[in-house]
């Protein structure tokens, strides 16, 4: 009984900790870090909770491509991220006023909140007991929510698209791979038979003609 | 001792305060603040999951599978206009984002 408990306090704790670090830590790169130990202890709440896919797809999906992806976009960047930090103090009593505010609120909301007992009666789909989490997303997400499922898929796939779009570039200088020149190509175009006179060899304007 | 909703709430809350406090204290580094988008996103799946499992309600987890699948296509459509924003620019100040104003 203690032990859920425990391991509760040690995953918020650790994942409020490590956003604090995310959020003030001088480096990008250690920012990244910190995101993915957050995520990591976030994805032990969803264990706790008893949502072992979605802790599971919260691993693979931002540790392994989003804090992945940032490292990489970090590394890549030539930035002077110092200068970036520049306005750090000087924004951080209006940021803490703010989130203050912002805290006190949400505080109050979840501290004055109750659960209306009407609330259980209007459940769309109540999670089986006698099935694994997995099994049980699978059989409401294939069915009642296929078309969710499908446009997730699309957004997915406009977002590769978007990215791809967006970041590739042609330049004049390299050359590339055109079909319907290399189609149009003829043997007689790419090469030319010279009887070489015995003695004598091809002239230089000669040469000059087929290599091209 | 027993770890019941408001629990985890309080943790998304906090969580989503940071993400916040995340924006306004890095104004000039753009990668920090998608960190911070991610943060809140994050507090936003634990809400979800939260009321889901305590309701016995599977349809939050649902909702917060979609939130990630939108968080991800964020993150990479984000950063992918960072890298050419930087490629035509030299520099990821937010500041000197102002080239379109008429």
């Amino acid at each position: 009984m203690i032990l859920p408990a425990l391991f509760f306090y040690l995953f918020a704790a650790v994942c409020v900790a490590s956003a604090v670090m995310v959020v003030v830590s001088r480096n990008p790169v250690h920012s990244v870090l910190y995101l993915i130990l957050a995520f990591v202890n976030a994805s032990g709440l969803f264990v706790l909770m008893g949502a072992e896919f979605l802790a599971m797809i919260l691993i693979v999906v931002y540790v392994g491509a989003v804090a992945v992806l940032f490292l990489f976009v970090i590394m890549m960047l030539d930035v002077d991220f110092s200068e970036l930090r520049e306005g750090f103090i000087e924004y951080l009593p209006v940021g803490l006023v703010i989130g203050g505010i912002f805290m006190f609120e949400l505080l109050l909301i979840v501290g004055a909140w109750v659960i209306n007992p009407a609330v259980t009666k209007t459940i769309t789909a109540a999670i089986p007991t006698n099935v694994s989490n997995t099994e049980a997303l699978g059989l409401v997400l294939y069915t009642k929510y296929i078309f969710y499922f499908q446009l997730a898929g699309l957004v997915l796939l406009v977002a590769m698209i978007g990215a791809i779009v967006l970041t590739l570039r042609h330049k004049a200088y390299i050359k590339r791979q055109d079909i319907t020149v290399q189609n149009a190509r003829t043997p007689e175009m790419a090469m030319a038979l010279r009887k070489v006179p015995t003695g004598q060899g091809l002239q230089d304007a000669d040469a000059a003609e087929w290599v091209q | 001792m027993t770890i019941g909703l408001g629990h985890y709430l309080a943790v998304a809350a906090v969580l989503f305060t940071l993400g916040i406090l995340g924006i306004f204290l890095n104004r000039k580094n753009i990668i920090v603040i998608l960190m911070s988008i991610e943060l809140i996103l994050l507090s936003v799946n634990i809400n979800l999951v939260a009321f889901s499992t305590f309701l016995g309600d599977i349809v939050g987890q649902v909702f917060a599978l979609l939130v990630l699948t939108v968080a991800a296509a964020e993150a990479a459509i984000g950063l992918a206009v960072l890298v050419v924003y930087f490629r035509n620019r030299g520099s990821i100040a937010v500041e000197d984002v102002n080239l379109m104003k008429g």
